[in-house]
């Protein structure tokens, strides 16, 4: 318990000296001014997010190798980090979006993936919510997120493809080539809060399935007690 | 008893199912026809307009139809309780799945045969001279459609309000597949037809990478 309390008071540390760097240490972007100090919150929401993603698929392949319910409650609590995360990222690049581009939303590679990402990681859970039995429905949703998960790059690639004819609008420059050295720094500081967040969060929500799993098996015993001790007084009725 | 073997059996056995009562393919016809006449009426269908928005509207009908009508090709099974025996039987699941891909292949590729035309006339689109172009592209987006939709409906099978399940887990994957599949069939469409080699090599990676991801994870999705 202490341990768990020291770490969390370092990650809220981090996350605070993150949040500092990118408001008074981080130079003023040369076109978009102040705007641009969302970046520090939406890029790492995005690394985040796909961390948490990568960690769901390799969930996924590593409940159907080994059957193990670890496995399973690691996929399911990633996912659910992943789509708050993406739902977070979405929000900061709307809000981004507008002042820098003059458009709240704009059909390029990068958001439409993002968006049929969440898209796709919302039906997972929704697909979860309806499948009765534990066991079919880590079976199931696992097939269901692998699936999700190569569709990814075919949605990038599909939309690069498409929509490079026209000129879409620049996400930040040429790649990382304009970026202030600065600057970089204090990403990677965001990136290393925001990902500590991430791990926080989801081993929380790992602990919490875990637990559920627990509070089942245990009703089921005890329901099967209860069957058991009616049986025996109705034998000792007759 | 050899996959392919076993996967014709299983096709044949649908196909017979299928072509007793005709009730799927109909209903699927139908309902596709229904979206086209509707769409219609959302923005003026003249030559020019039609040019930019039909293929579009065409490739969304088939994929609304297409996740309609593959819902049955397990619930079906999972209500009789014929799902069993087919686990029972001594084939592989892979030929399972690939009887059925097949299957639904050959009701959709149905269901588009007479689409097309139809769409062609109310739309004002001339096809004549792109048949054999455009037959190749509907075959990929359509086996892109089955191939990603028979394993959904296997799926989605097991889960409750299963209808309106199999839609919100089969469009969203299908995304890049419709862009690949309208970019195509828009420049057939196109006052010089050409046929957009890229989006057709497209449609194909998407159809080969879906179809080795059912062959890997089959034995998963058929399991009791």
């Amino acid at each position: 318990m202490k341990a768990r309390f020291t770490i969390t008071a370092l990650i809220a540390f981090l996350l605070f000296f993150g949040g500092y760097a990118a408001l008074f240490i981080a130079p003023d972007e040369r076109t978009m001014h102040e705007i641009q100090r969302v970046f520090y919150v939406h890029l790492p929401l995005w690394a985040a997010m796909y961390s948490a993603l990568l960690v769901a698929f390799i969930s996924n392949i590593g409940w159907l190798a080994t059957r193990k319910p670890m496995w399973d409650w690691l996929a399911v609590s990633a996912v659910e980090v992943g789509v708050v995360c993406c739902t977070g990222g979405l929000i900061t690049g709307v809000l981004w979006g507008r002042p820098a581009w003059g458009i709240w939303w704009t059909w390029d590679a990068r958001l439409t993936t993002s968006f049929i990402l969440w898209l796709l990681y919302i039906s997972y859970l929704l697909l979860r919510g309806l499948l009765e039995d534990p066991q079919r429905r880590a079976t199931l949703s696992a097939v269901f997120g692998i699936f999700a998960f190569l569709d990814a790059p075919l949605v990038y690639a599909a939309n690069r493809l498409w929509r490079t004819q026209h000129p879409a609008p620049v996400l930040f420059g040429d790649s990382n080539s304009g970026l202030d050295p600065t600057m970089g720094k204090v990403l990677v500081a965001c990136i290393v809060a925001m990902l500590a967040v991430m791990v926080l969060v989801l081993v929380d929500r790992y602990r919490l399935e875990r637990l559920r799993y627990e509070v089942e098996e245990l009703r089921f015993a005890a329901d099967a007690r209860t069957a058991d001790s009616n049986s025996v007084t109705a034998r000792g009725a007759l | 008893m050899t996959d392919a073997r076993a996967a014709a059996i299983l096709l044949a056995k649908e196909l017979r199912l299928e072509f007793r009562t005709r009730e799927l393919l109909n209903a699927t016809i139908v309902f596709a026809l229904v979206v086209i006449v509707l769409f219609s009426f959302s923005f003026d269908p003249t030559a020019a307009e039609s040019r930019r928005y039909g293929p579009g509207l065409l490739w969304i009908a088939f994929l609304f139809a297409g996740s309609l009508m593959l819902h049955p090709s397990f619930a079906r099974e999972q209500s009789n309780q014929t799902l069993d025996a087919l686990r029972m039987a001594p084939v592989s699941p892979f030929a399972i799945l690939l009887g059925k891909m097949l299957a639904n292949f050959v009701f959709l590729s149905l269901a588009e045969v007479v689409l097309v035309p139809v769409f062609a006339v109310l739309y004002n689109v001339s096809i004549a001279g792109v048949i054999g172009r455009l037959i190749v592209v509907l075959m990929l987006g359509t086996l892109g459609v089955v191939i990603t939709g028979t394993v959904f409906s296997a799926v989605s099978a097991h889960a409750r309000m299963r209808e309106l399940l199999l839609p919100l887990l089969l469009l969203p994957i299908l995304a890049p597949l419709l862009i690949a599949a309208v970019e195509a069939t828009a420049s057939l469409f196109a006052e010089q037809p050409a046929l957009d080699r890229t989006w057709l090599a497209f449609l194909a990676g998407f159809d080969i990478v879906f179809l080795t991801a059912s062959w890997l994870l089959c034995d998963f999705l058929l399991e009791e």
